[in-house]
């Protein structure tokens, strides 16, 4: 790696001139000749029409091609995934609603490690989900199942990669700045794809909820592996631990309290997004905001509002009381504040 | 053959371990190594070897590379050049499941920093070594409770590290160190945080152990009380490099350089020499006055039989368990032993 270090310039310096001259030789503005730009130097003053890079086009190109290619395989994932949502949607709109408030609290309850306080702000919250507005009720749900699906696919693809990261450094060089891409685009861009990918509905909030919300829960993952103290791994190590044992008994349940800070993040992040979401027609408590904001009704807005923070403060709530629970039991004094 | 065998082993901190060797090979000391290349020397040269059933004590001020040496021994660290064997097998010659299974059967750690996991009950850790080996709860349960109860712990398993002291803390490492019941035993710093009345007593149970059992242990300290009173043999490093090995007598009586000269310089000798070190053999001392005589052991320390002997201006019959003469001591070889050089 280190040899190759100095030749990096280099290939910067090629592909540069490689995209110039791609992008001279394929744009339809350009002179005649090449010559003509020494003697005419008027494209110094505007940039020139000619110096444009092809790119649109060319992803435009490759994605007709990905989904002529591998449309099953994007319809099978559809398919799937809608039917996951749509069954359990229909399982709890069906349920009483009384029910299904119990079992929050019930759900809560238990895994706030049986905290009261917490369970009754929760139960509170719920409550009110329907106390604000009937219709509100359903909405929540299909909100829910969006943010507990899309979480669920966080976790299963999430916390290995993360793991695979902190045991490799390699792995963890070529992921980093996959990661720092998919943060740094903003969010509703992933609704494009989505889109294109899956139709309009819940599966392409479900898939920008993923690329939105993923990152995180690997990097505190990653990091909460790591940061497990040295000396601790290497005494399992000492006592012939093999990597499984080490990884389940060791470095999992001490990188728990940070993963957990990652399954939080991931599922607030997830709650932003099926907001948005509501744009690309995502049925959802997202509805009830974007029919406000086009009614110019500052009042239906502005309680789909508060609907939405108290079902952030459900989920965050559950999700947090849950991280505590597990660093109480396990001691591990090092955590990262966020 | 002996147990331990390190040859030649060099450790370099550091991006490229390769491209540094040859400097230190060529003599440049760490400090060097450290400037020129932002490499650190871990260990330089390091050549010794432990024989069965031995004590070896590795001493030698913060830094100097003790922990490092203990580390190449079970393999937490390879070496960047040099061979270390146990039991005459080349330990870099092991596979992954070899030394998983070299570790679990061959040899047990006690860490400086203890190394305990804070999600395991003082039990579990304990019982860590027998866990990964596969035993069953209740069978690994009561090897633990046994260990915990010789660490004087009972009462303690079912808490969590955290809620424990430094010292007992140490004490729950040295119990999971002594529940797989290995024949060779790393200590690092093992009794560094105890007090000094359960630090004598873990000293005594160890050397109680070690005459029962005959383990080979490997001993880091820094105290060289506690050095020479466990130690059949002493290595002493210095930035790395191993500067003297011998028996404590040796290391008090001749030290090899300024830096082990440092080291002993303050030591109480009453207290670590033996009788049986001094004494002249009995068939060599027949000008020793024999009508007034002290009996003394010939495992007892001077210390013990001083005060004795200064009251009653005698000389000491030194004998052995069964009570034979082995060498008498008079005031001259006393008086030669406790000076300073
Ligand atoms: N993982 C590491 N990376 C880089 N340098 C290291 C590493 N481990 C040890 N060193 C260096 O190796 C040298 C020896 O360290 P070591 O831990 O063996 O010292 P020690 O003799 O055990 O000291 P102490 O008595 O303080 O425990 C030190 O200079 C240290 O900086
Ligand atoms: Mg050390």
């Amino acid at each position: 790696m280190e040899k190759y270090k100095k030749y990096f310039n280099l290939i910067y310096l090629i592909a540069f001139v490689a995209m110039v001259v791609v992008a001279y030789t394929t744009s339809k503005y350009r002179p005649e000749s090449v010559s003509v730009l020494f003697t005419d130097l008027s494209w110094l003053g505007n940039w020139p029409k000619w110096l444009d890079l092809p790119l649109m086009p060319f992803l435009n190109e490759g994605f007709d091609k990905l989904i002529k290619e591998y449309g099953m395989f994007f319809e099978g994932i559809n398919n799937f995934l809608l039917g996951l949502y749509t069954d359990m949607k229909n399982f709890m709109v069906a349920l009483p609603w009384p029910v299904l408030m119990i079992s929050v609290i019930v759900l809560c309850y238990f895994v706030s490690g049986r905290n009261t306080g917490t369970t009754i702000m929760v139960a509170f919250c719920v409550f009110f989900l329907g106390f604000l507005s009937p219709r509100y009720w359903d909405k929540c749900i299909m909100t829910t199942c969006i943010v507990v699906i899309g979480m669920l696919l966080c976790l299963i693809i999430g916390i290995p990669v993360g793991i695979l990261m902190a045991r490799n450094k390699k792995v963890r060089n070529a992921i980093l700045p996959v990661l720092d891409l998919m943060q740094t685009i903003p969010s509703f861009c992933y609704l494009i794809p989505g889109i294109l990918l899956f139709g309009l509905g819940a599966v392409p909030a479900i898939f920008a909820i993923f690329v939105y919300a993923v990152p995180p829960l690997i990097r505190l993952t990653d990091l909460g592996i790591r940061l497990v103290d040295k000396e601790v791994v290497e005494a399992a190590e000492a006592f012939g631990a093999n990597k499984k044992q080490k990884l389940w008994g060791v470095q999992l349940p001490l990188a728990l309290p940070n993963i957990m800070q990652g399954v939080n993040q991931c599922t607030m992040m997830s709650l932003a997004m099926v907001v948005i979401a509501s744009m690309i027609g995502t049925r959802g408590i997202g509805d009830e905001v974007l029919l406000g904001l086009q009614q110019l009704n500052v009042g239906m807005a502005t309680e789909a509002g508060i609907a939405i923070v108290l079902l952030a403060i459900i989920f965050d709530r559950i999700t947090q009381s849950y991280g505590e629970k597990i660093q109480a039991r396990t001691h591990n004094k090092k955590k990262l504040i966020l | 053959m002996s147990k331990i065998e390190i040859k030649n082993v060099y450790k370099i901190f550091g991006d490229q371990p390769s491209k540094v060797l040859p400097m230190v090979k060529d003599g440049a000391s760490k400090e060097e190594i450290l400037e020129k290349t932002g490499h650190t020397v871990g260990l330089d040269d390091v050549s010794l070897s432990i024989e069965e059933g031995e004590t070896f004590v590795c001493m030698g001020l913060s830094g100097s590379g003790k922990s490092t040496l203990i580390r190449h021994i079970n393999r937490l660290i390879d070496p960047t050049s040099g061979v270390v064997s146990v039991e005459g097998t080349n330990v870099m010659d092991l596979n992954q499941k070899q030394l998983i299974e070299f570790r679990r059967h061959k040899m047990s750690m006690v860490f400086q920093r203890f190394g305990l996991f804070p999600h395991k009950t003082v039990m579990e850790n304990v019982g860590y070594g027998l866990e990964v080996q596969g035993q069953k709860p209740e069978e690994r349960n009561k090897t633990a409770m046994e260990k915990i109860e010789a660490v004087g712990l009972n009462g303690f398993e079912h808490q969590y590290p955290n809620q424990l002291s430094g010292g007992m803390q140490q004490r729950v490492g040295l119990a999971r160190a002594l529940a797989t019941n290995t024949d060779i035993m790393l200590m690092d710093e093992a009794f560094s945080a105890l007090d000094p009345l359960i630090r004598s007593d873990m000293q005594k149970q160890l050397m109680d152990l070690q005459s029962e059992l005959k383990k080979t242990i490997v001993f880091i300290t820094h105290d060289l009380d506690e050095s020479l009173r466990l130690g059949d043999h002493i290595g002493i490093l210095n930035g790395g490099r191993l500067v003297q090995v011998g028996t404590p007598v040796d290391i008090i009586m001749n030290p090899a350089d300024d830096y082990v000269k440092a080291f002993v310089k303050d030591v109480n000798r009453a207290k670590v020499i033996k009788a049986k070190i001094i004494m002249k053999s009995a068939n060599e001392s027949n000008g020793v006055d024999k009508k007034n005589l002290v009996k003394v052991q010939e495992d007892q320390f001077i210390e013990e039989f001083l005060p004795q002997v200064v009251c009653t201006n005698a000389n000491c019959e030194v004998v052995d368990k069964q009570g034979n003469v082995k060498g008498y001591i008079t005031n001259k070889e006393l008086q030669k032993s406790l000076t300073k050089s």
